[in-house]
């Protein structure tokens, strides 16, 4: 009998790594497993965050990676044809559709495609075989510099495919992209993969990535996506979280502008039981502009934590930030949002704000903002506040005839609306508020637009 | 229509109202003034259903029913309507969505189906007419940004688009400009019928050379302290408060 050492989770994943390498590079290419191996390196060093840990002060990671999930190294053969269980419920929004399946790009029928604009999307795998220069050029670029996230070199160390969008210099792509990304399986699973963006110079996107179950089993993931706006190139992005209450789900965004260009993200957070969003934008040129939205709806025993990293590293650019919460029940929440002004980035105008409205004594929300500027001539605003319902805006509503629950409803979705509102896809913005506003009134049930309505 | 008899309110312990007596029947227009911290926002708010204020005596009835066994929300589906002194902004819920929104609750309540889109808007559109009021304040999210008069004509609005049976406007004229004040009372005008009524709050006479009373009263001190016809505010115009506070003083003195 093997004597039962006790190892920490953290020995468990070099372990898992480590008697895995041969199946994580073979269902991978060459790009993503170059550089595995100092990512493994740089986790061992980190390892999980902890508490003290500034970042994830309100979250316990560790203990999210303890789980019995399991992890599959090769992609799933399904039998099923996707479109069958999964009908996007946003029928005037017409997008190159991609999707992929516990993390694995589903070729439908394709692994990739190529448009006549030179448009690109499809697997990161097989983008890093056909295209490993554009690919090695950005890969792990960004995220590679993330010297004090664990979850980072993790999934850098694990990641074996996901979405890559290439837009090439001055197309501007007539309609969105959509990507959904599906979890369903019948074991409790871990999931780490991974997404590049890249927006030539002078081109524009718009993206939607979806995130949804489709059974009810618990899921974890653990997903970095990295984009790059290059000169004058505008993207748009939006991501909405629609995952059931037994899900934990990690995201780290890290963006990068060139001179003159814009991003813009706008993160959704329905659904999810644990839901942990983090965001690192460089303004790495001058005159570029970028925008981070966030809202997030947040019941029962949930929690949502995010953080948001904006760095000015170059003079005249523009940030704006706005985050807003609305936590019912026990919900708990957490922001934090750091701004970092270099000294070289003078003119800088940097906005944040963070309203979070609680509907119960029980709610509870952590709002830090963290402001560090050394250029001079800046202009930088932040604000937080953590409110009730406007009782006389409700008082007013009813005095007209509205129910007091109708009331609450309209001014919770007006509080929402303000976030949604941001969004530049007309029919993606109209079926968001709809979603949120369905969310709301409790007709939402994890995953709606689910046939199966699981867990 | 409206019976209020010996109403008694305040807040947190503190009284404002001190024995209110007041009969409002159909087709009557009422105004009422009354210095500053005399309590007729408070008598406002307190028909409206606003549940900070704590009754402690009284009866008030509102087409023969208790009013205070009715949801502030089931008061205005009655046919009561509040203009109020200071409109509440509601930044996020558009004005459009808001008053879809309250006339279907009024419509549902008198047991009709939701309006259609089109019928919606062409009756927002003929509402809007009545008031004079900007196509593009309707565009924006409810009183936010609004200027104090635009916040006025508004309240006018949603009054011509809900119809009531009794309007109380509170203070409609301050902070509206000559022609303002004159679109909005013809707007008013224009909403009289024999079944309704209107009480109209105001300090200045000139409101009641437009909308004009069948009676004036003076609420002073949380009471009704005189009641006459439309002359009583010129009175009151030429004489001032003094007049009416000494009269309860050497009253009291007796
Ligand atoms: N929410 C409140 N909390 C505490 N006191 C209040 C509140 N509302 C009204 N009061 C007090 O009640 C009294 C009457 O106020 P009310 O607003 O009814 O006066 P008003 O006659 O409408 O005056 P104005 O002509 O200035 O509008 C005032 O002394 C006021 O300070
Ligand atoms: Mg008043």
């Amino acid at each position: 009998m093997k004597p039962t050492v006790n190892i920490s989770p953290k020995e468990d994943f070099i372990n898992l790594y480590l008697d895995n390498l041969d199946l994580i590079t073979e269902n991978s290419s060459g790009v993503l497993n170059a550089v595995r191996q100092s990512a493994l390196e740089n986790f061992k060093l980190l390892g999980f965050p902890g508490l003290k840990n500034e970042k994830y002060k309100y979250m316990k990671v560790e203990a999210f990676f303890t789980g019995d999930y399991e992890k599959y190294f090769t992609p799933k053969r399904i039998t099923f044809n996707v479109d069958d269980i999964f009908r996007c419920d946003i029928p005037s929004l017409d997008t190159h559709l991609a999707l992929t399946l516990n993390g694995f790009y589903l070729s439908n029928p394709h692994p990739i495609s190529e448009f006549e604009n030179g448009v690109i999307v499809g697997s990161l795998a097989e983008a890093a075989k056909k295209y490993p220069n554009v690919v090695g050029k950005y890969y792990n670029s960004l995220s590679g510099n993330d010297a004090d996230d664990g979850l980072v070199a993790l999934n850098t160390a694990f990641a074996q495919d996901g979405v890559f969008i290439y837009i090439p210099k001055g197309v501007r792509v007539d309609k969105p992209v959509q990507i959904i990304n599906l979890l369903m399986s019948d074991e409790q699973q871990l999931v780490q993969y991974r997404n590049l963006i890249i927006a030539e110079e002078g081109s524009q996107v718009e993206i939607a990535i979806c995130d949804h179950t489709l059974s009810p089993e618990k899921f974890l993931s653990n997903v970095v996506t990295e984009i790059f706006t290059n000169g004058n190139a505008s993207i748009d992005l939006v991501c909405m979280q629609n995952q059931h209450n037994d899900t934990a789900q990690f995201t780290h965004i890290f963006g990068q502008q060139e001179k003159d260009s814009k991003l813009v993200t706008n993160t959704i957070s329905l659904h999810g039981g644990t839901i942990r969003n983090n965001i690192n934008i460089l303004l790495n040129g001058e005159g570029s502009e970028s925008h981070t939205y966030g809202l997030s709806l947040v019941d029962r025993t949930q929690h949502v934590d995010m953080y948001s990293f904006i760095e000015h590293a170059k003079p005249n650019c523009t940030s704006f930030e706005q985050y807003k919460a609305i936590l019912d029940d026990q919900a708990t929440g957490a922001f934090n949002g750091r701004i970092l002004v270099r000294k070289d980035a003078q003119k800088t105008q940097a906005f944040q704000s963070n309203n979070n409205l609680l509907l119960t004594a029980d709610a509870r929300m952590f709002t830090k903002p963290q402001l560090e500027i050394y250029a001079d001539d800046v202009k930088c605003s932040h604000g937080a506040t953590v409110g009730q319902l406007d009782l006389e805006a409700k008082f007013y509503m009813q005095s007209r005839g509205i129910s007091e629950r109708e009331a609450k409803l309209l001014l919770m979705f007006g509080f929402a609306h303000d976030v949604v509102g941001h969004i530049k896809i007309e029919a993606l913005r109209d079926r968001i508020d709809e979603l949120v506003n369905k969310r709301l009134r409790g007709e939402l049930s994890r995953c709606h637009n689910c046939p199966m309505h699981c867990y | 229509m409206l019976s209020i008899k010996n109403l008694h309110a305040g807040i947190n312990g503190n009284k404002i109202l001190n024995g209110i007596n007041l009969e409002v029947k159909a087709g009557e227009t009422h105004a009422i003034m009354g210095p500053n911290g005399s309590g007729k926002s408070t008598l406002s708010a307190v028909l409206a259903g606003r549940d900070i204020f704590e009754v402690t005596q009284g009866e008030i009835t509102f087409n023969g029913k208790n009013i205070f066994d009715m949801s502030p929300e089931q008061r205005s589906r009655e046919g009561l309507f509040l203009s109020f002194q200071y409109p509440v902004e509601i930044p996020g819920v558009s004005m459009v969505n808001f008053m879809k929104t309250a006339i279907n609750e009024h419509r549902k309540y008198k047991g009709l189906e939701p309006l259609s889109a089109s019928d919606f808007l062409k009756l927002m559109r003929d509402r809007k007419e009545l008031v004079e009021i900007d196509a593009a304040l309707t565009n924006r999210a409810v009183n936010e940004g609004f200027s104090g008069g635009e916040k006025k004509r508004n309240e006018i609005f949603q009054m011509a688009m809900l119809e009531p049976k009794l309007s109380i406007l509170d203070e409609t004229d301050s902070g509206l400009d000559i022609d303002a004040l004159r679109i909005v009372a013809n707007g008013v005008n224009k909403l009289k019928r024999p079944d309704n009524a209107t009480i109209v709050i105001t300090h200045y006479q000139r409101l009641l050379d437009y909308i004009i009373p069948d009676f004036v009263h003076i609420l002073y001190n949380g009471r009704i302290v005189k009641t006459g016809g439309k002359e009583l505010a010129l009175e009151l115009e030429e004489k001032g408060y003094d007049w009416i506070k000494n009269t309860e003083e050497s009253e009291s003195n007796l």
